[in-house]
């Protein structure tokens, strides 16, 4: 394989103590030794080998694939590993299946939430885990504990409140309390804060903080640098299967852990020069777009992209970001008035697709690449036709001119480094980010007046986010309008030259990258419009439990 | 490797299956009180032992062939369509209408005239689920298994009404001589060769241009490209500007139409008339054809050959056995339930044979670790 490996992995040697160790002799809360797994062919998990010292906040930060899910599924019990051994207290102990991993102390929230929706809070807690044929005991023993918990931890949830009616955070404290109720006190959270506001994710944290002081142990899984950066006391990176290494939080840096995940350096910030905004391409006045069930997911949108301008639009998954994209790109139908370059665009559906929005030099990488941007089973140079199929270059008469697709994509492959560099590859077989590059490639080689791009480094390895990065800028230097949708706001942040966050399918203000911080772009995304007053996280989980906009649409 | 090679897909597997298959059978034969071994020899004699059972065996295969690639064009849309039966059924009221009511002066010309007239019926048929699922989301399955059991009663009507030729059968009519098709005992005896009387014609030709003409369609067309991204995701054929009411329509017009050109065959081909029942279940049988024939036109034609043997096997067992006429039809039945229904069942076993084979060879990986 054509890439650089540097000697950060250690294959073979032994587990170095950890150094999160407080109490010298102490006995770690969790030990792996030598966990290996493979899928096949695939070498998942490598000889992994971690200590976890009780009352600590560790930290695993790792790419998409490089194993960290599926090391915790080992721990968790849906997996058995190939080999090692799994210690608890000292203890060696089996896990072959989740009711021992809970019977061990141990508990998981899981990235997408296992709980049932029309039950309550309380009826989801105690699933799984009732003392008896009859109900009513165990619901009283479990409001009792969850008034005590929610004292000691500020994990707030009402307990007769149905899941249905919750926010995602709120739903991930019942995440919490459930894994308290039975008894946890190592707790696994795996990309806990993927659908949280930054105020969420702060509560969150503070949650987990005074976890910590009473003695809980976390693991917690990430692909954010800053989180592990601001809770964790320990770090393991992980990189293709293996542990490369694991250190003190206190005594590394964001660049350093970034290039052990990478294995080399990265570039964490995006560089570009300041905007050179003209003339506008996008004009959308009053957009709405009612969904199928009669729901209205924009309500009234205007906004202009200029040419030479990023726009980026923030805003918690599911309210109407989504839609916005789709209608622009000719995917839904809307009302309102959109003018590219001056002229206007039917969104009644009846004149017009996302056919005719492509001849009208209008570019558009979606959301979910998978779903929508790539057919899976198709052949790389086959996805590099979708959606320009009927361009006159692919077609000869009646039949697609096969070789002259393959020749474009031999070439866009050359362009962006797509890896490996082989157009008769299906592209479920490709990474992430090489999935991502034939959709961009496809998508900016046709070089588009307007392109819409929606989460553009979704599940990208943090090598091909910086080459991401750098084509949109480039893109943007060529003097194309760009609308960037995306809910990492670290991504909104260091891409847009004028950022609006969206609230609810409606815009709740633009600002300036320079003029703004996380904190205010946070409430802004929860609806809070006055953001120089105090707000408590109980107005933000408020707000953002009941925007007619469905929160669970991404999961 | 991540998964197993294609020849051990399309050619392995298949073969395993009609293995299994076969071996259940044969316990049944077993337990009847039968020779599974003779049974066998004489399924196989029977089948593709002289031209005779041959020109049978390609007869019966011309017929699934149409309705295996009605199948399995509209599956590469997503479309499943259990219509074949009733498009069939159409397909052969067309040819009938073409053969009677117009005067013919060569068979060849009459050929293009059926071909148009099967088509275009079958298609007309199935339009009208086409249009159903496309325009109002009335699920296709249950739409096509309906509209079988229209075009049966529809048929049985015609034929005691306006088409009943006189006489006591719900028939019509018998053809002009003019429409008949050459049998290949004809075209064999042409360049010399001695080729026993069977159904076996020119509709064999026919459907091996279709299935030509359909891999054409789904692999090298515009069309095709489009059929098989909408048939892989929905969503992304919205993306790319791919109309799910033009697909849905243009696919089910298209299998329609090559359902309907089973007509050719058993009408024009064979009984030179329309009778009650021409398509005798082809239209289910072209299922589990386009199933063990992976969709593909090559596969499909493969898998029409082996149920045409089955057939004409099967009639030559009970023929010369006292394995009664039911024991064929279970045996048919258990070709299709581990062809179609149980092929996970092989294939998971044999691509984890695979892969440990693959993982055995030496990997780029040093050998210390």
């Amino acid at each position: 394989m054509a890439f650089q490996d540097t000697d950060t992995g250690r294959p073979g040697a032994a587990p170095d103590p950890s150094p999160g160790n407080r109490g010298d002799g102490a006995t770690p809360a969790i030990e792996l030794r030598g966990i290996s797994k493979s899928f096949g062919p695939v070498q998942a998990n490598k000889d992994i080998a971690i200590r976890v010292m009780p009352g600590t906040i560790h930290g695993i930060i790792g790419e998409n694939g490089a194993g960290k899910s599926t090391l915790m599924s080992i721990l968790y019990g849906f997996y058995k590993a190939d080999a090692g051994e799994i210690r608890i207290h000292g203890k060696q102990t089996a896990i072959p299946d989740s009711q021992a991993a809970i019977s061990a102390g141990i508990g998981m929230v899981f990235q997408h939430f296992k709980l049932v929706e029309n039950f309550t809070v309380l009826e989801n807690v105690v699933l799984g885990a009732e003392d008896g044929a009859l109900l009513r005991p165990s619901l009283a023993k479990a409001r009792k504990l969850l008034k005590q918990l929610s004292d000691e931890y500020e994990l707030h949830v009402e307990p007769d409140a149905k899941i249905e009616d919750l926010g995602v955070g709120m739903q991930q404290r019942v995440e919490i309390l459930k894994a308290l109720y039975r008894q946890a006190d190592i707790l696994i959270l795996d990309e806990p804060t993927g659908v949280l506001t930054p105020a969420e994710a702060d509560h969150l944290f503070r949650i987990l903080d005074g976890l910590k002081r009473e003695g809980k142990t976390i693991i917690l899984i990430t692909h954010k640098l800053r989180e592990i950066m601001e809770t964790t006391d320990t770090v393991s990176v992980m990189r293709r299967g293996e542990m490369t290494a694991t250190v003190r939080t206190a005594d590394t840096s964001p660049e350093e852990l970034a290039e052990l995940m990478v294995g080399r350096k990265v570039l964490l910030r995006v560089d570009k020069t300041a905007a050179q905004p003209g003339a506008p391409v996008l004009q959308v006045e009053d957009l709405r777009v009612v969904d199928s069930q009669g729901v209205e997911r924009l309500r009234g949108v205007s906004l202009d992209v200029r040419r030479g301008e990023i726009l980026g639009i923030a805003g918690v998954a599911g309210n109407g970001q989504s839609e916005l994209l789709e209608v622009l790109g000719g995917m839904r139908e809307g009302q309102g008035r959109v003018l590219v370059n001056g002229e206007p665009i039917d969104l009644t559906g009846t004149r017009s697709d996302a056919r005719t929005r492509r001849r009208r030099g209008i570019g558009h990488v979606p959301e979910d690449r998978q779903r929508e941007g790539l057919i899976m089973n198709f052949y790389a140079w086959e996805n590099v036709a979708f959606g320009y199929h009927d361009d006159p270059a692919y077609n000869r008469g009646p039949l697609m001119d096969q070789a002259a697709i393959r020749a474009d994509t031999e070439a866009k492959i050359a362009k962006f480094d797509v890896r490996p560099a082989n157009a008769w590859q299906e592209a479920r077989n490709f990474s992430g980010g090489n999935q991502q590059k034939i959709v961009i490639a496809r998508e900016l080689e046709r070089n588009p007046d307007l392109l819409l791009v929606g989460q553009p480094t979704r599940g990208v390895d943090i090598g091909a986010i910086e080459f991401i990065h750098e084509q949109i800028v480039a893109l943007r230097d060529q003097g194309k309008a760009i609308l960037l949708v995306s809910v990492e706001l670290d991504e909104i942040m260091s891409l847009s030259d004028r950022i609006a966050v969206m609230f609810d399918g409606r815009l709740m203000g633009e600002r300036l990258p320079s003029e703004t911080d996380e904190r205010e772009l946070g409430l802004m995304m929860a609806g809070i419009s006055d953001t120089g007053g105090d707000h408590d996280i109980a107005e933000v989980e408020r707000n953002l439990a009941h925007p007619s906009g469905d929160p669970h649409k991404e999961s | 490797m991540d998964k197993m090679p294609k020849w051990a897909d399309v050619l392995l597997i298949p073969l395993l299956n009609l293995v299994l298959a076969l071996v259940v059978s044969g316990l049944v034969v077993v337990l009847i009180g039968q020779d599974p071994f003779e049974a066998m020899a004489i399924m196989v004699r029977g089948a593709v032992g002289s031209t005779y059972g041959w020109g049978y065996t390609l007869y019966y295969a011309t017929n699934f062939i149409f309705t295996g690639l009605a199948v399995a064009v509209a599956f590469h849309a997503q479309l499943f369509n259990i219509g074949g039966e009733g498009q069939a059924q159409l397909g052969s009221l067309g040819v009938a209408l073409v053969c009677l009511f117009v005067p013919w002066p060569h068979w060849s010309l009459a050929l293009a005239a059926a071909i148009a007239g099967g088509a275009l019926f079958g298609a007309a048929w199935a339009a009208i689920p086409a249009y159903l699922q496309a325009k109002r989301g009335s699920h296709i399955v249950i739409t096509t298994i309906m509209f079988n059991f229209i075009a049966s009663a529809l048929l049985v009507y015609l034929l005691i009404s306006s088409l009943k030729a006189p006489g006591m059968a719900p028939e019509t009519a018998r053809f002009p001589e003019a429409t008949r098709l050459p049998f290949a005992q004809d075209v064999f005896a042409a360049i010399g060769i001695d080729w026993s009387r069977s159904p076996l014609n020119v509709s064999f030709l026919v459907g091996l241009a279709a299935c030509w003409l359909v891999w054409l369609l789904i692999w090298r067309t515009r069309l095709g490209y489009e059929i098989r991204a909408y048939g892989q995701s929905e969503p992304a054929a919205r993306y790319a500007g791919i109309s799910q009411v033009k697909i849905v329509m243009v696919t089910m017009l298209i299998s329609g139409a090559l359902a309907g050109l089973m007509g050719i065959n058993a009408v024009m081909g064979e009984q030179q008339r329309l009778l009650q029942d021409n398509v005798l279940g082809a239209g289910f049988v072209g299922i589990a054809v386009s199933l063990m024939g992976r969709g593909h036109p090559v596969g499909v034609l493969l898998a029409a050959i082996l149920f045409g043997a089955l057939y004409q096997g099967g009639a030559e067992l009970e023929f010369e056995t006292s394995v009664p006429r039911e024991m064929i039809v279970v045996i048919q039945a258990l070709v299709i339930l581990f062809t179609g229904a149980l092929d996970n069942m092989v294939r998971d076993p044999v691509s984890r044979m695979f892969l440990r084979w693959g993982r055995r060879k030496p990997t780029p990986q040093p050998a210390g670790d």
